[in-house]
């Protein structure tokens, strides 16, 4: 699948909207550094970066931000 | 049940989520008791403090603040490039006025906050929000959105020389769903944030709305999209 495609058509899928994925950024950002599953713990997470760029660029800020303490 | 949710819940600290906040999964982390122990004590400190009164909430909101601006300087020093125009001082003032702006997003939502993260990391997400907004407006700032014809000339532009015959005929497929079957408002948006990539946040200023109910938007038209495709048996 193209980049283009990707954007237009998204993840597919019903992940969180982007209140639900800030309200729930930080959880799983940190469950991401202890190495549990990130994904399983918090269901919709990851459909949502996919298809959010905005979101996705916080969540990476977050990660790395977190992970320096 | 996980360590965490084997550990008693202080009295004052908000009370930690025993259920799956979305969906059927539960929660799956594993922390040594020690660990979240100290990480629980540490937030209760932080509550308590900022929900105090006097010198004690005074020096507690300096603290914050403090954490604020690291974490929007953080933002901003990843965002550089696109803050060339600024001189360093510029940039100061602006992760203040980022950190000023989270500041009283936190101070306003410390009931939100159920330990499930260490309460730094909580107050990181509210720095990085308003920083990486802030610098996407100004990125944008005196630059027109583009209309649609301009829109379709870089739809047509992103296929590639090399494109197979299926890859074209999907592309035919989604343009003619988003002229058939998406409403205005739908074709807009999803043309806006998908093709010309316009910020989420710089296109809810300007359409005066919020970046959820832009995400909802965009929601919707690409499952109409999709369902248009699997009729069409491209999906």
């Amino acid at each position: 699948m193209s980049d283009l495609v990707h954007r237009l058509l998204g993840p597919g899928g019903d992940g969180l909207d982007c209140d639900g994925c800030f309200a729930l950024l930080d959880r799983y950002v940190e469950l991401e550094l202890t190495g549990d599953d990130a994904d399983r713990a918090v269901p919709g997470m990851r459909e949502h970066l996919d298809g959010c760029p905005a979101c996705a660029e916080e969540h990476d800020s977050l990660l790395e931000l977190a992970a320096d303490g | 049940m996980s360590a965490t949710q084997t550990e008693p819940v202080p009295a004052t600290l908000p009370r930690l989520s025993r259920e799956p906040v979305v969906g059927t999964a539960t929660v799956s982390a594993v922390h040594a008791p020690s660990d979240v122990r100290a990480r629980d004590e540490e937030s209760r400190a932080w509550l308590d403090d900022l929900r105090s009164d006097g010198a004690v909430r005074e020096d507690a909101v300096a603290r914050l603040h403090a954490l604020l601006v690291r974490g929007a300087r953080f933002e901003l020093n990843r965002r550089r490039a696109q803050l060339a125009a600024l001189r360093l001082d510029d940039l100061d003032d602006l992760a203040t006025q980022c950190a000023d702006d989270a500041c009283v997003a936190v101070l306003g939502k410390l009931d939100d906050f159920r330990g499930e993260s260490r309460f730094t990391t909580w107050v990181y997400k509210f720095a990085i929000l308003h920083a990486a907004s802030h610098v996407r407006k100004l990125a944008w700032r005196g630059r027109e959105l583009p209309q649609e014809p301009e829109t379709w000339e870089r739809f047509e532009g992103s296929r590639g020389p090399d494109d197979d015959a299926e890859q074209s005929e999907l592309l035919d497929a989604i343009r003619g769903a988003i002229d058939q079957d998406l409403t205005p408002h739908q074709r807009r948006v999803l043309l806006a944030l998908a093709v010309d990539g316009v910020p989420i946040d710089v296109l809810a200023d300007r359409l005066s709305t919020n970046r959820n109910a832009l995400y909802k938007t965009l929601h919707d038209a690409r499952r109409k999209l999709r369902a248009s495709l699997a009729k069409k048996g491209l999906e």
